[in-house]
C-alpha cells in the first residue's frame, strides 16, 4: 500500500471516530483491517491528526497481540491453543497448514501472503479446534478443512469469498432456564423498571435522576435499584461482587461538572474455557442491552459501553444492527420509552488479544485507548472509572439476569438457587464430554450433576472457572456450583482419566506468562519464571527443588503482585501437585539432583536449520526427555 | 491536618493526601523502592517498596496514609520478598556490574546490596537487546533497563518531549524512543532534559565520560543506599 493509500484509510478511520485519541485502539484495529498490519505511515498520519505522541501510538499498537506494527501476511492465521483445542489435535493441523502453506509456524512466509501462529483460547472450546483468520473465528476444523484453507489461501481467495460455512459458530444451548429461556419481548424490562416508581411525579424525578443521579429514594431508578439489591445478584464474571452494591456506590458518587456517569458491559471473555457470554451475545443481544439500560435508568448514567473481546469480531456487525434497532424502538437514545431526561446510549468497543483487559480497571483503561494496564485502587471505578466519571462494569450475565430482575422483581430472582447464590449460572461445558456446550442451571447443581448431564464418563478432573480457577478431583465431585462453594465465571473443562495433568497445567502456565501485562515486576518475570520451571520438568529435568521454587513463587505473586492475574498465576501448578503428583513425579529423574542443562536439546536449533532429525543428528543421553 | 500511623512500631506523623512511602522518608525511614521518585507521580509497578498496612501487602508508593494503620516494612518476610524481586531484575536484564559505568552509582546495585543479596538465583535471561548509540551527547544501553518508567515520566511531565514510552507486553515490554527510526538521535532529547538524569541504572548515560569517579569515592561507596537523601537519587 502506498502511503497516500494508506493516509487516506487512517483520515476515514479517523473522522469516524471523530478524532478522538480515546478511540485509539478501535483506531489502530481498524487501520489494520484496511491496511493488513499497521504501518510506520500510518502511525506518522495518526500522530499528525490525533495530537498524541508517536510513543504513546507504538506503546498502545505494541501491547495488544492482534495489532501488527510489522507485516503478517494478507492471511494472518491464529490457532486457538486452549488445552481443548489441544486435546482436539490442533498441534497436528497446526503443523499441516504449515507444511501445505510452506510456513514456518510464527513467521510469515516468503511472498509475504500468509502467517500462521498461535493464540489463547478463542472460547470455541465446545467446536474446536479453533482459530482465527484475519481475526474472523473458524471452529470445527479437520485435516479436510486446513486442506482447504491452504488451498483458498494459495489462490488468494478474499476471506468475504470463503465457504460461509466455515464461520458458522454454534450456540450448543443444552441446557436453558431463566435467562436463555427468557420469556422476554425487547422494552418490557424498561417499562416494568420505570412502572415501580410511586405514581406522584413520576417523570419529574425520573428526569433528576437520570441527568443528576441523586441518592436513591426517588421512584423509578430508586425502586429499580433496590429490586437489584433484594435480589441479592452478584456479579457474574467470577468475583462476586453484588451488584446492587456496586451500582449504588456509583449511584451516589459525586459528578464533578461536565462528567457523566457510565455503564460498561464486560465482554472480554477471555478466561480459557469460557464461552457463554459468546452466546448470550449471539442468542439474547437484546436481554443484555436491556440490562445496560435499567442499570443506566437505575443510576442515572447517558453512557455506555460493551467491551467485546477481538475473537468476537464476527458478532460486532449483528450486535451493532442489534443496537441500531433498539434506537429505532426509542429502547436507546433520548427520551428512552417517552421518558423525558432519559438519554442512553451504546457503543462496541472491540479488544486486540489482551486478556488482562477483562480486569474492570484494565478494561477502562483499554476503553480510553491506552495500554491495558491495571491501575492502582483505590480509586475504584464507581467513583473514578472511564475518564474519572463514575463507571460501573458488569459481566454480560450480570447484565442479562439485571434485565430479568427489572421485570419480573428482586423477589422472584432471589427465590432461585441457593441462600448466599442467588439465580442461575450458565456454564461453559467442554472437553472430554458427549455434549459440550452451554449450561443454565440455579446455582447449587454439583459437579457431579454437570458431569451426568453432558454425558462425561471416566472423568479425573474438572478445571472451574478456568485457569485462575479451581482444579476439582474426583472425591470433590459432589461439591456444588455456588459463591459459598465454587464460585465461577462460566468455565467447565472436563479431563478424563488419560489426560496428562500436568500438561494441562503447563498449558496455562504458558497462557499466563504469554497474558501478563508486565506492568509490576512479580507477574512480569515470575510467570515467565514459572514457565521456564515448568518447561524444565517436560524436558524431564525436573527435581523435589523446584516444588520448593514453585511455591516460594507463588507466594511471592500472591503478595507482590499487582493484579489478580499474578495472584492466580500459580493456581493451577499448586493444584494439580496436590491433588495429581504422581504427573508430576514421573517426571523427576533423579531425586536429588538433576541439571536443567540438556546438551542435545540445545542442538534443536542446529537441526532445525539443517532440516536434519535423524538419529545422527541427535546425541545419545542416558535418560530421554520428551521434546 | 496531622494524624500519624505505625511503621515497624515508630509512630510517623503525616498530612492529608501523603502516600506512606512520603510520610516515612519525610520522616527519616527509608524504604526500598526503584520505580518511586519524590519529583514524580507515583507509579507502583516495580512492587520494591511494598510493605504489610493491616496485615496486607500493599505498595507503600501509591497507597495513601491514614491514621493509625499499622504497617510493616523491615521484616524478615518482607525484606525476603524485595529480595527476590530484585533478584528478578537481574535476571531479566542483563546487569554486568564490573563492567557498568553506573556502577556504586546504580539504585538496583545499591538496593542489592541493602537487602543482602548474594546471588541472582534465578536462571538468567539473557534476552537480546540492541544499544542506541546514535545520539551524540548520549547512550542508550537498554541492557539495564528495569521498566521504573521515571525517563518517560521525566520526558512527559517535566520536560514536555515525550521522548521515552514503554511498548510491547509482559517479558517482552520495553522502552521505546519517540522517533520513526526509533533512534534517540532522531528526538529532541538533549543531556539538559530532566529525564537524562533520572535513570536508576546505567541506561541513560553521558557519552565520553565513564568511570569518572574512582571506586571508594562514588555514591553508595560512601554511604549505603538507606541513608542517602531521596532527592539527590539518580543523580
Amino acid at each position: 500500500m502506498h502511503a497516500e493509500a494508506v493516509a487516506g484509510v487512517v483520515d476515514r478511520v479517523i473522522n469516524r471516530y471523530r478524532r478522538d485519541p480515546t478511540c485509539m485502539l478501535q483506531i489502530l484495529r481498524e487501520v489494520q483491517e484496511a491496511c493488513d498490519w499497521v504501518p510506520p505511515e500510518a502511525i506518522d498520519r495518526m500522530q499528525a491528526m490525533l495530537g498524541v505522541p508517536r510513543t504513546k501510538i507504538e506503546g498502545v499498537a505494541g501491547f495488544y497481540s492482534f495489532i501488527y506494527t510489522e507485516p503478517r501476511g494478507k492471511y494472518r492465521v491464529l490457532f486457538s491453543d486452549n488445552i481443548t483445542d489441544r486435546m482436539q489435535g490442533n498441534r497436528a493441523l497446526m503443523e499441516r497448514l504449515c507444511g501445505n502453506l510452506w510456513v514456518e509456524r510464527g513467521k510469515v512466509s516468503e511472498d509475504g501472503l500468509v502467517s500462521v501462529g498461535k493464540t489463547a483460547c478463542t472460547g470455541l472450546c465446545d467446536q474446536g479446534p479453533g482459530m482465527l483468520v484475519n481475526n474472523y473465528a473458524i471452529a470445527g476444523l479437520s485435516a479436510e478443512r486446513i486442506d482447504e484453507i491452504a488451498e483458498l489461501i494459495r489462490g488468494k481467495v478474499p476471506l468475504a469469498e470463503w465457504p460461509p460455512a466455515y464461520f458458522r459458530i454454534e450456540d450448543n444451548i443444552r441446557r436453558a432456564d431463566i435467562l436463555l429461556n427468557a420469556d422476554f419481548k425487547p422494552g418490557e424490562a424498561l417499562l416494568a423498571a420505570r412502572a415501580r416508581a410511586p405514581s406522584d411525579g413520576l417523570n419529574a424525578s425520573n428526569m433528576r435522576s437520570w441527568r443528576e443521579g441523586l441518592p436513591s429514594g426517588i421512584g423509578g431508578p430508586g425502586a429499580t435499584l433496590d429490586e437489584i439489591k433484594r435480589s441479592g445478584l452478584r456479579g457474574r464474571g467470577g468475583a462476586g461482587f453484588t451488584t446492587g452494591l456496586k451500582w449504588e456506590a456509583c449511584r451516589n458518587a459525586q459528578l464533578k461538572a461536565g462528567h457523566q456517569r457510565i455503564v460498561v458491559c464486560n465482554a472480554d471473555e477471555g478466561e480459557p474455557g469460557t464461552f457463554k457470554d459468546r452466546v448470550l451475545l449471539s442468542k439474547c443481544p437484546d436481554l443484555v442491552f436491556e440490562g445496560m439500560t435499567v442499570a443506566a435508568y437505575a443510576i442515572g448514567a447517558t453512557r455506555g459501553f460493551v467491551y467485546l473481546r477481538g475473537e468476537y469480531r464476527y458478532l460486532l456487525d449483528h450486535l451493532n444492527a442489534v443496537l441500531a434497532n433498539r434506537r429505532r424502538q426509542n429502547l436507546l437514545g433520548k427520551d428512552i420509552c417517552g421518558l423525558p431526561g432519559a438519554d442512553f446510549d451504546i457503543e462496541i468497543h472491540v479488544g486486540a488479544g489482551a486478556y488482562v483487559c477483562g480486569e474492570e480497571s484494565a478494561l477502562i483503561e483499554s476503553l480510553e485507548g491506552k495500554r491495558g494496564t491495571p491501575r492502582n485502587r483505590p480509586p475504584f471505578p464507581v467513583t473514578n472509572g472511564y475518564l474519572d466519571q463514575p463507571t460501573i462494569v458488569n459481566n454480560v450475565e450480570t447484565f442479562a439476569a439485571a434485565a430479568m430482575i427489572a421485570l419480573k422483581g428482586g423477589e422472584w430472582y432471589a427465590g432461585i438457587g441457593t441462600k448466599q447464590s442467588a439465580g442461575t449460572k450458565i456454564i461453559s461445558v467442554s472437553g472430554d464430554c458427549e455434549r459440550p456446550g452451554i449450561y443454565e442451571y440455579p446455582f447449587g447443581v454439583s459437579i457431579r450433576q454437570v458431569l451426568e448431564d453432558c454425558g462425561a464418563t471416566d472423568t479425573q478432573a474438572v478445571q472451574v472457572s478456568g485457569p485462575s480457577g479451581i482444579c476439582v478431583a474426583e472425591d470433590e465431585f459432589d461439591r456444588i456450583i455456588a459463591f459459598e462453594d465454587i464460585p465461577t465465571a462460566g468455565a467447565f473443562t472436563i479431563f478424563n482419566k488419560s489426560r496428562d495433568m500436568f500438561e494441562v497445567a503447563r498449558n496455562y502456565v504458558h497462557f499466563f506468562q504469554h497474558e501478563s501485562c508486565g506492568f509490576c515486576t512479580p507477574c512480569r518475570v515470575g510467570t515467565s519464571l514459572l514457565k521456564n520451571l515448568m518447561d524444565k520438568l517436560h524436558y524431564g529435568s525436573g527435581s523435589p527443588y523446584d516444588f520448593a521454587e514453585i511455591e516460594k513463587l507463588n507466594q511471592l505473586l500472591q503478595s507482590m503482585s499487582h493484579c489478580g492475574l499474578g495472584h492466580t498465576a500459580c493456581n493451577p501448578v499448586l493444584d494439580t501437585i496436590a491433588k495429581f503428583r504422581p504427573a508430576y513425579d514421573k517426571r523427576m529423574m533423579q531425586q536429588d539432583f538433576t541439571p536443567a542443562f540438556d546438551l542435545d536439546r540445545e542442538l534443536s536449533a542446529a537441526r532445525q536449520m539443517t532440516g536434519r532429525d535423524d538419529a545422527g543428528a541427535h546425541l545419545a543421553t542416558e535418560h530421554g526427555g520428551q521434546s | 491536618m496531622s494524624h500519624t500511623f505505625t511503621l515497624d512500631g515508630k509512630v510517623v506523623p503525616f498530612v492529608d493526601g501523603q502516600t506512606i512511602i512520603q510520610a516515612a522518608s519525610a520522616a527519616g525511614v527509608f524504604i526500598p523502592h526503584l520505580c518511586y521518585h519524590p519529583e514524580f507521580k507515583p507509579h507502583g509497578s516495580c512492587k520494591l517498596c511494598t510493605v504489610k498496612v493491616n496485615g496486607r501487602h500493599t505498595a507503600s508508593c501509591t497507597m495513601r496514609a491514614a491514621p493509625g494503620m499499622v504497617v510493616e516494612s523491615e521484616t524478615e518476610e518482607i525484606n525476603a520478598e524485595r529480595r527476590a524481586l530484585t533478584q528478578m531484575l537481574f535476571v531479566e536484564g542483563n546487569h554486568f556490574c564490573p563492567s557498568c559505568e553506573k556502577s556504586g552509582n546504580c539504585q538496583l546495585q545499591a538496593t542489592a546490596y541493602h537487602l543482602g543479596m548474594m546471588s541472582a538465583h534465578y536462571d538468567h535471561f539473557f534476552p537480546n537487546r540492541a544499544v542506541d548509540a546514535s545520539h551524540p551527547e548520549a547512550l542508550l544501553d537498554f541492557n539495564r533497563c528495569i521498566l521504573c518508567s521515571l525517563c518517560v515520566r521525566a520526558s512527559r511531565d517535566v520536560d514536555g518531549k515525550n521522548v521515552f514510552g514503554l511498548s510491547g507486553r509482559g517479558i517482552k515490554t520495553h522502552l521505546i524512543v519517540n522517533a520513526k527510526s526509533g533512534q534517540l538521535a532522531d528526538t529532541d532529547f538533549t543531556l539538559a532534559d530532566k529525564a537524562a538524569q533520572v535513570c536508576p541504572v546505567g541506561v541513560i548515560l553521558k557519552k565520553r565520560q565513564g568511570f569518572a569517579v574512582p571506586i571508594g569515592e562514588r555514591k553508595y561507596d560512601k554511604a549505603p543506599i538507606s541513608e542517602t537523601a531521596e532527592t539527590t537519587e539518580g543523580r
